[in-house]
Order: structure tokens, then sequence, then C-alpha cells
């Protein structure tokens, strides 16, 4: 059925359509309007057998959660930026206990300063957390992506993160496409849970793992993802045949045929970017899109596949780390090493900065003249309201247009 | 003619009785009561939270029908009960972090709620979530308190052993005053834990108005197992707060726990009530009231205070804390009972040992 | 099946692997400790035990272990002194428990219900001959029957009974209670042969194929004292006067009789005598303190009207009145005559210092040694100087007391059981003293108020006046009921719930607790919350 609806409507009808036991979150923007949603059809009945649960933090959200999927329940829950930091002991631990439970992250930027607008500092800081994250670049991906997302959580005994940017999807209003409950029923089965608490068979779950066998655990979960990239291929063709939708997968290409320069890009942007791609391409550009939907686990194999010998290759970044540099590059350089592949990072869109065709077409542009000089460069950085504060407290002053990082050093001298 | 008899030689004051009716026994006097936590488990020697632990759970077993499910804070409970490859749970139990017990007990509780929903029974099993005095009153707080305001379906049990013990006995908000911690140190003009800071969180646990709110110890069995199958009789969120001696903390000798438990209570020093929907509605009266120097004596927490060159104004302070505790919560009861010399007999043997 | 995650996830009871026992230093172990009532008791009765069944009810079983001791509870529970009570632990605690008025209660209920002892399951063909049918010579002959040997007695007096009969009054041992008594004892068959006086009793043994002897002679003969005499004052002997009560039911002396002694005997007169209308006055040359009488008996005597006349001795009596000289006690607590006078009216004397051995049953046992007035014996076989023949009660001791002499009685017959099997009897090894220290009192509860008062007043006329009621069964209850269980296991499951390690295994009713060693860590609160003292901590060897 076809709606024009805001995706984080579109996002809670299809959580509901999981029917899910329990939905637990603590308001945080932009995730909220998903989470209002699905308590109003808990509220109303529209949603069965499920239990709504308003708690006084993230941390509580993630604690009912791990207590709901412990119990043997599809549990679903919501949060965003400061929300999903206060929440993160949680997040590491349900990963830890390997509890499928399915998580929203309308990525947002961290604070302080305090900033509600989207970028991927949130999610990719729990990039070692444990749980799969994967990336929408639209509302349908959204929604389709959240019915795969339990599917593989359950399948792999994982937690999964979905990761949709704030407010750019989360409130904007499309024509979304819903599978039916039938087709939802026939691809995603009453849950199973692999183990849970009951009476009927007493475990312990949540040992204390010395030494002598955490090496070994760790072993295993990291052996869990590497199932996971399978588990994600085959889930998506699944989901793919039955709802006819081209959603999910670990990656996807745009006009990567022949390209001579490709961008690697998760989430909304890569909208933007197909755009300005197409109006590249019709001038002869050679460009194309890798969408990284899958973050973690990283699909290395799929990565240096979809690259193939172009030599050229931009990750458009909304997150780096502090002191370093960008977050997706270096895995993309891992997945190429020994390619002769030139890998680079553009930073842009940070804390809710639009990224428009026109940064599209700087990246692209500064990629083909060589001015990616270093690993990491600045795009739409706005040299006057950088310079109005560094002429006066440092007497440094920086030029309009991409600042690179060897020019972010050299104003430090 | 047994029966007309109401005087059972010890009473109710022992665990069993064989003079009591096997009904009016407690649970822990049977043979086959569940042993909740169960041997093996690498507790210290007289470890009043390992004891607690299993009066409560089993009593709860008891009243569910084996119907129960536990979360666990991180702790020393956590620690010394299930370290990989050996549980020493009979009950199914989970752990999750230090601070969240309460959350993930709701959670739980409505899992096991949605999941009988779901198959048609007509009894979902019961949850508890149980932590120590650390993972309840300070780091637990907020999702405790969380869990009280939406009315969860949750007995929530704290082991209050008045410090953070697994990592090496540190001040925690149930740390009493001028007690000695690692951080509290029995230096300075004021030695050990300030006065004036600490929460009393079953009375903040009464203001959220919740269904059912009582504190017990260890030194009175069936004090705590009718207060914990009282308290599964109500649906919603409650509480419990067991003093449970710790050895190691309060530096007691190992086989006094249950004794220095007793002293807590017959000094006033711990008050045993229980209360209803925020109302107080029955207090543990005093058997043998003791000066509150007696329950001191035994343990090395407070020794900076009986010393020669202590002030003495505060054993002068603890006893007045007592004694409005003796009044505030009516311990005594209607007459005033005689100082009997048991439990300093009790002391003393102790110290024999 | 769940699928069960490596590691994090765990099996149940799987820590039954980790055995704790290892760290234990200190283990416990079960001590039986000997109650002060125990240790007490001249028969050296079981007290903790029988109350211990008592309390739950089985009174026959209460009353199979009170007689394993001792065979007549009946009389036991109103002519005993009950040393017993003076020595309870719980009278440290509030009162002592009233082990005197159970035991009649059971004793009482046995006599009720026709309990009898069980006749031996095999003859020894071994036979002894016991003179004298007095309390340690009956109770010799019970215990010799339960050890299979054929007993015969020979009673110089009319009936049995001893001192139980002629010397104990009826207000304090209805006979029909000693006759039954006696009677169930015979019913074992123990013969006994009344009215005779054995002459030789070398000659007897040899003539009635005897393998042993036990002398129960008694010590009959009243003690005499020089009082310069007029003419006209009655002086008695207190076995005589006694005596007379008890065969012809009756007694005139006079109007005001002074009973000159400070022992039970003296007692017994003085209330014997109240009770024919006279005005008894005890004349005594120590001080209360220093009484050798039951404290209770005196009270008793006192709250009848009985008087007494503290730190006297008679100087002289003339017709009707006593000259008394006052007497000081020196440091030593002996007395010493001050040379001041008084005069006491009173129209004849009882003379109750003391009763000597009847020396003419044994003059013909020549190697039979002989010290004061009393037979030299053994103290741990009770034999005498004369091989095969042994001593028991008041003949043998100075401590004459009816339940001293059952209590050696029971001692003779086990000497002699064996001596007949060719060995030399031993006394077994008391155990370790059960002291209030040992025991946790916490745990005992308060006897309720309203029971208190009922409880004072049985106990009082239990011993007061025959006339009313002994202990109600409800009583008997409550009051064994307060038994601590002094140093022995009482079944209170305190060491099976309070052990933190799950480390006590309850074994069920009757059977009590094993420690599991592999699990108990020693950490020692078993031992610390046994209300009884019956756990101890004894290091680990290493």
């Amino acid at each position: 059925m076809t709606e024009q609806i805001e995706g984080s409507l579109g996002v809670a009808k299809a959580v509901a359509l999981c029917h899910p036991g329990v939905v637990c979150a603590y308001p945080i923007s932009p995730q909220t309007h998903i989470v209002e949603n699905l308590g109003k059809f808990v509220k109303s009945g529209a949603l069965k057998n499920c239990d709504y649960l308003n708690v006084e933090s993230e941390f509580a959200a993630i604690s009912v959660s791990i207590g709901s999927s412990a119990g043997g329940l599809r549990t679903y829950t919501a949060t965003a930026s400061q929300g999903l930091l206060f929440m993160t002991e949680g997040v590491y631990n349900a990963a830890g206990l390997g509890l499928p439970i399915v998580m929203t992250v309308a990525s947002r930027a961290i604070g302080g300063p305090i900033n509600i607008w989207n970028d991927h500092s949130d999610s990719l800081s729990q990039r070692d957390s444990g749980w799969l994250q994967l990336f929408c670049e639209s509302n349908q991906d959204a929604l389709d992506t959240h019915i795969m997302a339990f599917k593989i959580a359950e399948t792999v005994g994982l937690p999964v993160m979905v990761c949709m940017d704030g407010f750019v999807l989360t409130h904007a209003f499309e024509r979304l496409e819903l599978p039916t409950q039938e087709q939802v029923d026939s691809f995603l089965p009453e849950f199973e849970p692999k183990e849970y608490l009951t009476p009927k068979e007493p475990i312990s779950i949540g040992s204390m793992v010395g030494p002598e066998a955490f090496t070994e655990v760790r072993f295993l979960q990291q052996r869990k993802m590497a199932k996971a990239l399978k588990v994600i291929e085959d889930v998506t063709a699944e989901y793919r045949k039955i709802t006819g939708h081209h959603s999910g997968g670990l990656l996807d290409c745009y006009r990567c045929d022949d390209a001579e320069l490709k961008l690697i890009i998760m989430g909304s942007t890569v909208g933007t970017a197909k755009d300005e791609v197409d109006r590249l391409r019709e001038q002869g550009v050679k460009v194309g899109i890798i969408s990284l939907k899958s973050f973690r686990p990283f699909p290395y194999e799929a990565m240096r596949k979809a690259i193939g010998d172009c030599k050229k290759v931009v990750c458009v970044e909304r997150a780096f780390s502090f002191g370093a540099r960008g977050i997706i590059c270096p895995e993309v350089k891992r997945a190429m090493e020994g390619t002769g592949c030139d890998v680079k990072t553009a930073i842009a869109g940070l804390g809710g900065r639009a990224i428009y065709g026109t940064t599209i077409n700087g990246i692209v542009r500064a990629a083909f003249e060589g001015k990616f000089k270093d690993e990491m460069t600045w795009f739409d950085v706005n040299s006057n309201v950088l310079n109005s504060y560094t002429k006066d407290v440092e007497g440094v002053t920086f030029p309009e247009g991409p600042l690179s990082d060897s020019q972010l050093h050299a104003s430090v001298k | 003619m047994l029966e007309a008899i109401k005087f059972y030689q010890t009473g109710s004051n022992t665990i069993g009785n064989r003079l009591l009716n096997p009904s009016m026994r407690t649970i822990q006097a049977s043979v086959d009561r569940p042993n909740s936590l169960t041997s093996g488990h690498r507790a210290c020697q007289g470890c009043g939270e390992a004891l607690g632990a299993r009066y409560a759970l089993d009593a709860a077993m008891r009243a569910t029908g084996g119907q129960l499910m536990v979360v666990n804070a991180t702790g020393c409970l956590e620690v010394f009960s299930t370290p990989y490859p050996e549980s020493a749970w009979r009950l199914p139990w989970m752990h999750s972090l230090f601070g969240n017990a309460a959350a993930v007990g709701s959670g739980l509780a409505a899992a096991a709620q949605i999941r009988a929903q779901k198959s048609g029974d007509k009894v979902a099993p019961r949850v508890i979530a149980m932590g120590g005095d650390g993972g309840t009153t300070d780091i637990g707080m907020g999702c405790l308190s969380g869990m009280f305001d939406r009315n969860d379906d949750v007995l929530y049990i704290c082991f209050d052993n008045e410090a953070y013990m697994n990592t090496g006995v540190q001040r925690s908000s149930a740390t009493p005053p001028s007690a000695r911690t690692a951080t509290t140190m029995p230096i300075g003009e004021h030695p050990g834990a300030d006065w004036g800071k600490g929460k009393d969180v079953p009375l903040i646990a009464m203001a959220h108005g919740i269904p059912y709110v009582a504190t017990a110890t260890v030194a009175d069995l069936r004090d705590l197992e009718a207060k914990v199958t009282k308290a599964m009789s109500f649906h919603g969120a409650r509480y419990i707060q067991v003093l449970v001696p710790c050895p190691l903390g309060w530096g007691t000798a190992s086989n006094v726990t249950v004794t220095v438990a007793r002293l807590a209570m017959e000094t006033g020093f711990y008050p045993v009530y229980e209360a209803e929907y925020g109302k107080v509605t029955s207090v543990r009266k005093i058997r043998s009231k003791q000066p509150v120097t007696n329950y001191l004596k035994l343990q090395r927490r407070y020794a900076h205070l009986l010393k020669k060159n202590a002030d003495p104004n505060v054993v002068a302070r603890l006893q007045a804390m007592c004694d409005q505790n003796i009044k505030d919560f009516g311990l005594l009861g209607d007459e005033e009972p005689e100082e009997t010399p048991t439990a300093i007999v009790a002391y003393e043997r102790s110290q024999a040992v | 099946m769940l699928q069960k995650a490596f590691a994090v996830t765990l099996d149940p009871s799987t820590s039954l692997e980790n055995h704790t026992g290892s760290w234990r230093t200190l283990r416990p172990v079960n001590v039986f400790k000997l109650p002060p009532c125990n240790k007490q008791c001249p028969a050296g009765e079981n007290i903790q035990q029988w109350l211990y069944y008592a309390g739950q009810g089985d009174y026959e079983q209460a009353w199979r272990i009170l007689t394993e001791e001792n065979p007549f509870p009946a009389c036991m529970g109103r002519v005993c002194y009950h040393t017993c009570e003076g020595k309870c632990n719980r009278g440290l605690l509030d009162e002592s428990v009233g082990i005197n008025s159970v035991e009649r209660f059971l004793g009482d209920y046995a006599l009720e219900h026709n309990l009898a002892f069980k006749r031996p399951t095999r003859e020894s063909g071994k036979k002894v001959l016991i003179i004298g049918a007095g309390p340690a010579g009956l109770s010799a002959a019970y215990h010799l029957r339960r050890f299979g040997h054929s007993v015969h007695i020979v009673e110089q007096g009319k009936e049995a009974g001893g001192m139980m009969r002629y010397g104990i009054p009826v207000y304090r041992l209805p006979r029909d209670i000693l006759d039954k008594e006696i009677k169930r004892i015979t019913d074992m068959g123990v013969t006994i042969e009344c009215g005779r006086k054995v002459e030789d009793i070398e000659a007897e043994k040899a003539k009635g194929k005897y393998d042993a002897v036990i002398l129960g002679l008694g010590a009959g003969i009243s003690q005499n004292t020089d009082i310069p005499e007029g003419d006209t004052n009655h002086i008695l002997n207190a076995l005589k006067v006694l005596g007379q009560i008890e065969t012809t039911g009756d007694i005139k002396i006079a109007r005001k009789v002074a009973v000159y002694g400070g022992g039970n005997t003296a007692v017994d007169v003085a209330r014997s005598l109240r009770r024919f209308g006279a005005e008894p006055i005890i004349v005594y040359r120590r001080n209360r303190d220093k009484m050798r009488a039951s404290e209770e008996e005196m009270a008793a005597a006192e709250a009848e009207g009985v008087q007494v006349k503290w730190l006297s001795t008679i100087a002289g009596a003339s017709k009707d009145s006593l000259k008394i000289e006052k007497m000081v006690l020196d440091e030593n607590g002996s007395p010493k005559p001050t040379g001041e006078y008084e005069e006491l009216p009173a129209d004849a004397v009882v003379l109750a210092l003391g009763q000597n051995v009847d020396q003419s049953a044994i003059s013909k046992l020549k190697d039979l040694k002989f010290e004061k007035d009393s037979i030299i014996v053994n103290p741990e076989t009770l034999e005498t100087s004369v091989k095969g023949i042994f001593a028991a009660g008041d003949c043998a001791s100075r401590d004459r007391t009816v339940t001293h002499a059952i209590g050696m009685g029971k001692n003779a017959a086990r000497a002699v059981n064996a001596y007949l099997k060719g060995k030399v009897y031993k006394k077994m090894p008391k155990h370790e003293d059960a002291k209030f220290e040992d025991m946790h009192p916490w745990y005992y509860s308060e006897a309720p108020k309203t029971m208190r008062p009922e409880l004072e007043m049985a106990r009082r006329t239990s011993t007061f006046d025959e006339v009313q009621h002994g202990l109600t069964e409800e009583n008997a209850i409550f009051e064994a009921r307060r038994c601590l269980s002094c140093g022995n296991c009482m079944e209170c499951d305190n060491c099976y719930g309070v052990c933190p390690d799950n480390a006590i295994i309850k074994l069920g009713p009757g059977k009590g607790y094993e420690f599991n060693y592999d699990y108990c860590k020693g950490c020692g609160v078993c031992a610390q919350e046994c209300p009884c003292g019956h756990i101890a901590m004894v290091p680990e060897k290493i």
C-alpha cells in the first residue's frame, strides 16, 4: 500500500507489522515521532500483545529492552545522539548477551555544543559496541530495513541498529510503500528466541567471564558478525523477492560501471548525491556512488568488489574521529589494500549543515582536480565564520573553499 | 492438648521448631526448600548476602510456585554466584549491568506477561530484581525510581550491606554515619563517614506510593519470609531492603553475621517495618533492647569510636539515632520490655568464639 | 531446548563442582554436652532428653527414657529434692524449669496408663541377692533384672520401700503410689521376701547359690545426743515418730514439741506433727543458709506454721521448757557456743540429728571395712572390701537422700553386672559441661504471662500437699518446653537455616543434621546461632 506519510510514521508502521512484544523508549529529538506513533498503536489496540513502556531515561530504555529480549520477546527501541550515549553501557551489554533487539538511531550530532541536527557522530560512536549498524538512504529504505533488521538480528543473535538520518528522513513526508501484513508474516515468522529466561528451563544469563574464556567469547562474537554478512545478503534477497522493494543489502552501487571516481556515502546524502551524479554524468564526468548500508559488519569483500579497479575513491563522511581522520575511509583502505586505489575522506554535513548538490559537485571536482592533498579534507567550511574567531584570537585566517588536513595542521604551527 | 499450648520452647525465634505444626515452620526449615542459591558459590565465609538471597528467593519461589525469574545487578552476589563456568543459581537468573537491574526487571516482567498472554497461560512468571546497596541506592536509583513510578510488576530486593564491598569497601549512600570505609577513613577530626549524608531508600520508595515496602534482616527469618511472601501477593512495584552483614566490610568475625544483624534490630539501629501504599502498617518490635555499643563492638568499622581517646559524643549521637528510630517507628511497643541480658550474653559468647 | 551462549550463559547448579570445603580452617562438629540438670541428678537421669519427649507430648517415650535410669518417677516427682532445678541454666534467664513436677506428671501418667517395664529378653542364669528393699535395693534389683539376672530381695521390715515408706510422711508420698511403683519392679520377676533379717550374709549367699550380693541396708538408727533431762520431758527420735505415723496413722506427743536438727528429717517430723495439731519448733545450731534441709521443704514448713529457733543448741530439758544456748558462727561457718542461755517452752523433744547404720546385720562379715557410720566401698564399683559383696544407699554413703540411693543402686547393679561377666565396672567418661555461656538464650521464648501464676501454684502444691493435684498436662507440656536443651540438639533447624553455603544436611525428624564438608567453608555461623551450644568449631588439620 502506498501512502504519503512522514518517515517516522512509516518506520512505526513497519515496526508494528513485525509485532514486537515490547516497545520501550525515552523521548529525544528526532526519534520522537516514531515512538509516539508506536505508543499510539499499542494504546489504540492496533498493535496487540505489545507493551509500551514510558521510561525515565535511555539507560532504562535499553535496560528494559535487554530484559524483555532476554525474556523471549521481540523488542524494539529508538533513540538518538545524547540518548544513545546515555545508553551506551547497555548497548554494549545487549550485544554481549546476544540479544536481538532492533533499535532505530535517528542520527543526530552529539553535544556539546548541543545540536539536534543530523550527522553520524552518534551512531558511529557505537562502532565497536558489537551491534550491527545498517544505514538507510531513504525512508522507503528505512521502512524496509527495519523489517529486515528483525530477521537479521534474530537469525544472527545480535542486536541491530537501524541508522536513519534525523529530521532529513524522520521528519520528511514521502510516498512510502508498506508491505502487507501477510507479506511480513511470510517473511518474518513468530520470534523464537535461541535462549531466554523461563522457569521451564532455568539458566543463568550474563555470567562473569575471566581471562580463561573471554577471548573465546569475543572470538565467537566476531564470528557472528562474519556470519551476519551472508545473513544480510540472504535476508535482503528474500525480502526483495517478496516485496519487490529495492532496499537493504550490504551496499548498493549507483552508476558505478566505468566510473573513474566512486563516492562512498552512508545515509540520506546518497539521494542528493544521486541527483548530482546524474548531472555530472550528463556532463561526461565518470562518477558513481557506493551507498554503504552495512557499516557493521563492514563488508570488506563486497566493497572491494564494488570498487573494482577504480583507482579513485572519496568517502563522504558526516563524522570523524577527533585527533585522527575519517571513520569510513580507513575501512575502505583496508578493503582496497594492495590495489593502489586512492581513498580519501571528504568531511561534510556536520550537525545538520546541509549537503547540497553543489557540495557533491565540489567534492567530485576536487577529486578530479587532484585537490585532495591529504587523506581528509573539510568541505563547506564557512571561512568567514571561522576567521571571525581565529583572526581575533590567534591572528590566523583560513582561505575560502575546502580546507585540507595539512592546512589545519599548518595553522597551529 | 499439644495444639492448646501456645508455647514452643524457642517459639518462632529459631528457623524451625519440631514442636510447631509443619505448616507453621519456615520455608528454610523444610528439607525440600528450593535452595535457589545452592552450594559451591564463592561468597566469603559467613556472607550475609548469600544467606539473605537464599532466604528471600526461596520464599518467593514458594510464593510463586516456582514461577519466578530473577535479575541481578552487578556486585558481590552476581560475581560470587556466576563466575564462568559455574552458576550457583537454580532458578532463571540474569545479570546485565550495575545500575539497571530494576529496568531489566521491568522488561523481563513485561516479556513474561506478554508471552503468557500470547500462549494463553493464565499465570505469568513473576520477576524479582535485586542488587546491593550501591547498585540500588546509588547507581541504580534512577532505574529503581522509574520502575516504582511505572508501578511495574517487579519486586526489587536490596541486599544492604552498607557499602561497596565488591570493589573494596567504599562508601555508598547507605553507609551509616561514622562507619569506616576505604573512602571514609577513620582519620581527621570527624573519623569515618560523614553525618548528615546518605539516603533512606525505603522511605523514598514509600514516597512513590507503591503497593509494598519493607525492611528486614537476615536475623529474623520468619519476618523476612513473611514479607517476601506478602510482597508476592501484591502486583505492581514492591521494595524490600534486607540488612545483610558483610564480614569483610564490617570487620566482623565470620560467625557473627546473624548475631550482628540481630543487634542492628535490637538496638533500633536498623528499624524493621513494612508499609503499604506509602503508609507504615507494622513494625517488628524489639525483643531485647540493647545499647548501641553492643552493636558497634562487634564491628571493626566502628572500632575508632570505642578507642580510649575516642570522642564519646559520637557513640552518644549514634545512640540518639537509635532512640529516635525507636520513637519514630514505635519499635518498643506498648510496654517497655526489660533489658534482659540475653543479647549481651550472645555478644560475649561470640567474643569467646 | 535452548541454544545457550558460550560462557555467558551457564547451566543451573553447576557451582556444585566447586568444593568450597577446601577453604575451611575451622570445622563444625556436633558436641554432646552434659546438661547441668543431668549432671546434678543423683540418680543420673537424662532429664534433658525426657523433657524433649514430654514437650512434644510423647509421654510414654519420655517415661521410658526416664526409667532407663530411675524406676520411681511417681515417687521421685514427690519426694526428690530436685537439686537439678537449682542448677538449671534457665534459672539464669528467668526461672528454672520445673523438672520435678514434670517427672511427677510422667510418673502419674505411667501409673494411670498401666505402663509396665519390659521383662528382659534373655535370662543370664546369674542370681543376685539384695539385702534391703529400700530405694537403693529396689533400684539395684530393677537394673539387674534389665540385665537379665535373677534377683531376690530380703527385707527386714514388714513391707518393701525402706525410708520411702518409713521415713517419708504420707502427705509427701501416698503409699499407693509407692506400692504401684514397687509392684512394677516385682512384675519384672524380682522377688521380695519381707519381715526377715539376714543374720549371716555369707551363709545366705552360699545357701542360695547367689553369684553376688548387694547390701542396701539403709541407715535406720537415729543418732542420739546427750541432753541433760529432767524427769518429765519426752525425748524421742525422729525415725520412730515417722515410723509410728506410717504404721498407726496417728501420733500424740505434746502440744509444744521441739524438733532438734536441721536436716530434711527434722522438717518432715515438724511438718508431720503440725498435721496432727502440734506446734513444732525446730531448734538448729546454725542459720538458715547452713541448713541441710531442702529450701522448698523449709519454706513449706514455715508456711504451715512451723517455727524455727536458729543458732541454738539444747543444753538441757525440764518439764515444760528447754534450756537453749545461743550460738554464733565463726569465720568457717562453724557454730560456737556463746555461754548465753534462754528458756524455750516445750513439752517434748524429737531428735532429728542424723541416722546410723544398723551394724548388727554386717557383724558377721569379718572382712567388711566400716568407717564412722558407712560401709567403705570402692567409689567406682561400690564393691565392699569383701569380694562379690556390693553396697548402695544410706549404708554406704553420707549423702542420704532417696534419689541418691536410687542412683547408687543403679551404679551397684551395673558394677555387679560387670562383675558377673568377669569384668570390672568403669563409669563412662562424662561429657563436657553445658554452660550457660555456651547457650544462645536470645532464641528462647519468654513464658506467656498468663501461664506463670498457674504454674507457680501448681509447682507449690505438687510438693506441698498431696490432697491437691499435681501438674496438669497443659502445665507439664509448658514446663517441659521451657527446657533450653542445654548442649544437646532440639532440632530447631537453626544450623540448617543459617548456613550461607547450604552445607548442612537435615536428616529428618529425630535424626538431626549432618555437616556437608564438601561445601562447608567453616564460617561458624551455625555454631554461633545454635541455641543449645551443640556445635563446636575445631581447627581443621591442614
